[in-house]
Order: structure tokens, then sequence, then C-alpha cells
């Protein structure tokens, strides 16, 4: 042991490596509700070599690696199942390059959204990245590894779509560039014209390689930015008002949510809908637009606008949106967890059903929250509950309601997001047999050994 | 016993339907408004039922004190014809519903009400309240709920009204200034005509500014500078008071433009308009109304309701003018910094 933490802190130096308790439990456990366990070892590379000298330690050793970005996935994904070496990417936080005008940028693999935020503000002012509704400090490569969402999601599908290049260190040590960067030094396409290697990585979860950079795409950060709230009490009708908001292709972002507190906001469902313009000439163009799709709902009074208050709308404006943490408070003792299928937008008033049925039977507080994915091609329907950490028997309700979740989700035709080990065991269970195999195939092959981030992913 | 009773006779006998003739979001002929009228008090079907936007102006326009906009109100809520979608009245009655979150002040004898408007425990303070405050209250438990006249929802006010009122006279008050049209006009004429004993004298906040204003005389400054003044629609249940506005301009050397929208004339904020009836309307109406405060050399645009501040404000800005409510604008003529400003 003493001899692999020596040569640990031969690769990155002795202040970077720690098997030291403090550390130790921190890196065991997540902010969500699965279970710790204790790594061995936790190291913080500084370059892709050092990752790769990691790599080639463990291979050589048989030890487990898992990489972390700022673990906030909330299921369990950087809990290390078989010990090992928790490599934390945090160090690795450089932004590498920005091309203006191709519209992308090239960052370390632990370089954190609210750094890439901060840094296009102040130099880059015209172009924006898709902020996902995450804490700052989550990373880019780890929302892309979960095929996360953010602000631009609407427009341009999974976070992980808007990925233009990849490096990774594979299981095996070597260093890989996928996509343009393989053969240009423009990292503009993560594919295509080439056949398309950045599915053998996103979506894994580090089983099958870190990501040392990642190059994403960049859109038009327009000069204003406003929100309109769309209030219904008829959640059938939400699906058919979604439809016809994304036939606008107006919004920059449409998210639905319903919650039963504060008193605003109970017996309704709220669509809210973020549009941006250069002017103020194209900004109420593009709410007149959006207005107007839905006219017949007001004309029926089957749904209205409401006003939102100046003082309300930074609250809806924030970015990432923080009113999060203040729900995850609601039960005092700061517990948040959330189950995040990926499914058809038809599915909304059944989720919302399941939802207020699950809060009833545990007696949970709850937030369901919705953001549309594409042009109404799917959704990420949040089943958030609340809890307090001090109160077992609540977080002990907390787990059932979302595992009663994970059913309710394969029974509509909903696939998991970043799910928990026993929903990634549910998915392979119901999975293409055919579809299984190739994934078998792929990672047998990119990890013989089966040390990347064991009990992730186990097709093997 | 006040009343809010509508005479068909008085109607009938009518010879100018100005009522209807006047709104501005109607579309009648004279001849038409006595048999529609009168069809509405018979309890009968009404394209006026359908079509009113809840301006309030009517209430007004009616010379003869024969409250037809509480006859249309009362009777869209017998027929069940709702004016909003069901969920914008919902969020409404919800946000309305007392939950013991209110906040009193040190309650003298007299007190300001604040409704249930956030925006007055900011902007209520300087010398113009030195003698009231911090004697206030603040809560769904003093909060008059006759917004819901928009929503034709009168059942809600008269059920929540009483309590309103008991929560009031428990507090021992004898005077109470209501920085709200709509809460003076709850306790200075709906209440009784609901036959609720109303233990206190309602004071509308024009007043009070009036006569504050002229106890520190010596103090103001004038401003010299051109207003437009937003008038809301709630000031139309008590009209007598909008006569202060010119009064309170007067004392503080602020030249109120002479512009087509105003007094009688004045048009809605367009809140309601959006939440009711979609972009058209309230957009429609707010371009005719910013225009013609442009178009008169305004350099502030004056607001007595916060809500007609949240809907305009931002679009006052765009216009070049500067959005201020009238405490605020009070306020800076005697030297204090407006909340704007802070």
């Amino acid at each position: 042991m003493k001899d692999i933490l020596n040569r640990l802190a031969e690769i990155v130096g002795e202040e970077h490596v720690s098997n030291q308790p403090e550390e130790i439990f921190y890196y065991a456990r997540d902010p969500g509700l699965m279970p710790p366990h204790n790594p061995d070892y936790v190291v913080l590379p500084r370059t892709s070599e050092q990752v790769q000298k990691i790599v080639l330690l463990a291979k050589e050793e048989k030890i487990p690696l898992v990489p972390m970005g700022a673990g906030m996935a909330l299921t369990g994904l950087i809990i290390p199942l078989k010990g090992g070496i928790v490599i934390d990417m945090k160090r690795m936080n450089r932004i590498l390059e920005v091309n203006e005008k191709a519209r992308y940028a090239i960052v370390e693999g632990g370089t954190s959204q609210g750094a890439l935020k901060a840094y296009l503000e102040k130099h880059y002012p015209r172009l924006r990245h898709s902020v996902p509704d995450a804490p700052a400090t989550a990373t880019i490569a780890a929302n892309v590894v979960i095929h996360g969402q953010g602000r631009l999601t609407q427009q341009y599908g999974f976070n992980s779509d808007m990925v233009s290049g990849l490096e990774v260190v594979l299981p095996s040590g070597k260093i890989c560039k996928i996509g343009s960067s393989s053969l240009s030094s423009a990292w503009f396409s993560k594919g295509a014209p080439l056949p398309d290697l950045s599915g053998l990585f996103l979506g894994w979860f580090g089983t099958t390689g870190i990501i040392t950079k990642v190059a994403l795409k960049l859109y038009p950060r327009k000069r204003f930015r406003d929100v309109d709230v769309f209030v219904t009490d008829s959640e059938e009708l939400v699906p058919e008002m979604v439809y016809e908001l994304t036939h606008t292709e107006m919004a920059e972002d449409i998210n639905v949510f319903s919650q039963p507190l504060p008193m605003i906001f109970k017996d309704n469902h709220h669509i809210t809908i973020f549009i941006t313009g250069d002017t103020d000439e194209e900004l109420e163009f593009k709410r007149k637009m959006i207005w107007d799709a839905l006219d017949p709902y007001i004309k029926s009074k089957d749904g209205g606008f409401m006003g939102v208050p100046p003082t309300m709308k930074p609250t809806f404006l924030d970015m990432p949106q923080r009113s999060v943490s203040r729900f995850a408070d609601v039960k005092k003792g700061g517990g948040f967890e959330y189950s995040g299928p990926i499914i058809l937008v038809e599915k909304y008033p059944q989720c919302t059903g399941k939802i207020r049925e699950l809060a009833s039977k545990y007696d949970l507080a709850y937030s369901a929250m919705a953001r549309i994915i594409g042009r109404g091609h799917c959704m990420m329907f949040g089943f958030a509950f609340t809890f307090n950490r001090s109160d077992p028997g609540m977080m002990e309700r907390t787990r059932k309601a979302l595992s009663e979740v994970s059913e309710f989700v394969l029974e509509m035709g909903g696939v998991f997001w970043k799910p928990t080990v026993d929903e990634q065991k549910m998915a392979l269970n119901k999975m293409d047999p055919n579809t299984l195999s190739i994934l078998r195939m792929i990672k047998e092959n990119l990890d013989p050994y089966g040390i990347m981030n064991p009990g992730n992913w186990e097709v093997a | 016993m006040y009343k809010l009773h509508f005479d068909e006779n008085i109607c009938k006998k009518c010879p100018t339907g100005d009522c209807l003739i006047k709104c501005q979001y109607l579309d009648i002929e004279k001849n038409q408004v006595k048999d529609e009228m009168v069809k509405i008090a018979q309890g009968k079907d009404s394209f006026v039922l359908e079509q009113c936007v809840t301006c309030y102006g009517c209430e007004e326009y009616c010379r003869r004190g024969n409250h037809p906009f509480y006859l249309i109100t009362e009777k869209r809520d017998e027929k069940g014809i709702l004016t909003s979608p069901r969920a914008i009245t919902k969020q409404w009655i919800n946000i309305g519903e007392p939950r013991g979150k209110y906040q009193l002040g040190e309650i003298k004898e007299k007190i300001l009400s604040f409704g249930f408007m956030p925006e007055f425990l900011d902007m209520v303070k300087g010398k113009l309240f030195e003698d009231l405050m911090p004697s206030y209250v603040f809560g769904q438990e003093f909060f008059c709920n006759v917004v819901y006249l928009h929503f034709a929802n009168t059942q809600i006010i008269k059920q929540r009204l009483p309590m309103v009122v008991e929560n009031f006279r428990k507090l021992g008050v004898e005077e109470v200034v209501f920085m709200h049209d709509e809460c003076y006009g709850a306790f200075s004429s709906l209440a009784p005509a609901y036959g609720i004993e109303v233990p206190f004298k309602p004071i509308h906040y024009f007043e009070y500014l009036y006569q504050r204003l002229k106890d520190l005389a010596s103090d103001i400054k004038p401003l010299n500078i051109n207003v437009a003044y937003q008038r809301p629609c709630s000031s139309r249940l008590s009209p007598d008071k909008h006569r202060y506005v010119p009064k309170i301009m007067n004392l503080i050397g602020a030249n109120l433009v002479e512009r087509e929208y105003q007094d009688e004339n004045a048009l809605c904020c367009g809140g309601i308009f959006a939440m009711d009836y979609g972009y058209s309307l309230a957009h429609d109406v707010q371009e005719k109304n910013l225009e013609d405060m442009v178009a008169h050399g305004a350099e502030y645009c004056v607001f007595n309701c916060p809500a007609c501040q949240n809907t305009l404000g931002e679009k006052v800005r765009k216009r070049g003018l500067k959005p201020i409510h009238m405490v605020d604008l009070c306020r800076m003529a005697l030297g204090e910094t407006p909340k704007m400003e802070e």
C-alpha cells in the first residue's frame, strides 16, 4: 500500500495524493442517498500525462480507478464501489483555447461550468455555452459524460450533443484524440465526417476512459434575456402546449414545473419560457410569437401567462438556477435527491400524477420539474424530493419513493438519466440483447481488466 | 347602509349610456346599452358579460351611482363566467390565502396598511411617515381581496373580507391609512355594502400624503418636472380620491402633463389584460398609453399602484421616462432619495 502511495506521489507530488481518513471520508460519498464506500487513495493530477501515468500504474497493479469531477451527479456515480484510486480532476481546470469564429472552446477535464461561463463573459461576451442547472463547480467533462442538459438544450439537444472533440486517456494508458482533432489542430467536430467514436466515452461514466480535454460548441450570447411563465391547471394539455411552443423555434429554453409550495405555485403547472435577443425588437418579436402560439389556450381559459414581478424575475433568470438549493432545505437538513429519466413529453401527465402519488404515499415534499430536450423530442422529468439528513426515516422513505420511480420509468418507456448502479442493472436487464452484446464488446476490449469505475455499467 | 345596488329603473331613464359608451374596450352602440344592462340585471345573457375586461371604468362613468361594474361582476360570478384562465384565478386565490405570516409593526391607534404589497415595506419611510411608522400591518391577514373583482369572484371577497376586518378589529386601531385604492375601497364602500361593520376610519393615502406635504411645506423643493400619471383601475372605486393627484402635484411642483389618457379617460396598465386576454390587447393598450406619455413630454411616469409599476415600469424606462411611485415622488420633493435610486 505504501508503495502505491509513493508511486502516486512521484507522479503528482506528495501534496496531491492522500490516503488520510479525512480525505477518504470525503471521497467515499456524494451528496445524494447512495451508501458511501471508501477509496484507498485520492489523487489530483495536473496534466494528461500524469493521468496517463496513474492509469498505467493502476493497470499494472489492477487497482480500480474512479474519475471524478465535482461529484454532483447525486446518484453515486463517483462513489468508489470497489475501492481503489479516486482521480479528482479539479486541478486540470485550464481553458486552453477559444475559437471565436468557429464558436468552440477547448477545456481541460476538470474545468468547471462556472469557470468557463465567467471566462466567456469576460473575454468573449458574444459567446456562451449550455450552462446546466447544477452548482457552478460542476465540471464540463462530467456533465457531458452523464449526457447532462443545460440552458441551450431545447435548441441543441443534450449538452453531450454539443461536444466537438475529446482527449481521452484509455484504460490501456494511451492518450487518444476523438473527432476532427485526431487529424487536425481544429476541434470543430466530435465525429462527422469521420466515424463518431465519442460514443465510446459519452454516457459511460468513466468506465471506458478518462476524459482529459473537452471541446465544447459555443453559441451566440444575446444582449437581453427574459422569461415568461405560462400557467395551466390542466396537466393533460402540457404536452400539446410544449408542442406549440417548440414549433415557434423562438425559445432559448423551456422548462415545466409543478410543486405544492409556495402557495403561488400550488395547483398549477408552470411552463417557463426563456427568450433572448440583441434588441428589444428581437425580444418582443419572439415574445409575440410565443404568446400567440398559446393564445388558443388563453381564449379557452385553459391557461394564461402569469405576471412575473420584477423581484421574481432574477430567480427565474438565474443561471444556473439556485432556487433548487432553497427547495433542498424545505424540510431542513439540506437533503435533496431526484430521479430524472429521459422520457417522451407526452408522458408529462403520468409523471406528475406519479410524483403526487409518491409524495402522498411516503409523506414527502416534492417538486416536479421537466426540461424540454430538443424541439420536444423528449424531456428530462425530475422526480425531486427533499429530506432531512438527520432523519433516517425520511431518508428511507425517499429511497423507497425513488425506487418506485425507477420501476415506473421503465413502464412508461423512459430511459434512466445518470442512473444509480441499481438502475443501470435494470436498464441492462431490459436492453435488447444484441445492443448489450455491443456494449460488452466495447467494454471488454477497452477495459479488459475491469479497472475503470467498476460497479458501473457492468456488462462484462 | 351603503349599497352597491344596481337599479334597473335608473338605468332605463339614463339619457347617455355612459357606462358602456365610454368604455374603451367594448364596442357597443348607444341604443344597445340600456338593453344589455337591463338584460344583465335580469339575469339574462349578454355579450357584455363575456367581453368586459374588468377595467372598473364604468363604475366611474356612471354618474347616477348605479354601480354597473359591481352588477356585471356579480352576474358573472353567478353564471360562472370566467374572466381569467382557471389557473391564473387559482394562483391569485392561493396567493391571498392567509398563512399566518403577516407582519405587525409597533401598532398605535392610527396605522398604515400595506395590504399584501411588499413594495411598501421598503418604500414607506422618511419625513412623510415619521409620525406613523413603524405603526403598520402587512400580509394576507390584512389583504382586502378586492383584486378578485378582476376574476369575477365576489364569493372569495365575501368570505375573506369579514376575517380581515376582524383582524383589524383585534388590533384595536381607530384609523387606518391604506396604501392602495383597492384596500381603501374595500373598507370605505365594499365592506359596508356587504353588511360588514368597519370598526375604524379608513383613510386613503393620497389624503394622508396631501396633509403631510402641507405640514412639511417649508421643506419642499419644487421638482419642476413633467410627469404623466398612470391611474390604476381600482382608483375608479373611489374617484373622489383621484382629485388629490393634481393637488399633490401642485404642492411638490410637478407639472402633470395634459395628455389624452388621463383622469376619466385613463388606460389600464395592461397587467390584467395580459394575464386574461393574451398579447394583443395588453400590447396595444400599453403602446397607446406610452406613446401618449412620450408625446406630451412627460419625463416621469408616476404610479399609484405597485402592480401597475411592476407591469409598466420597465416599458416606461425603455421609452426614456423614469418610473416612480407617488410616495417616492413626494419623498423626492422633500430632498429624500427615492427607492428607485437607492
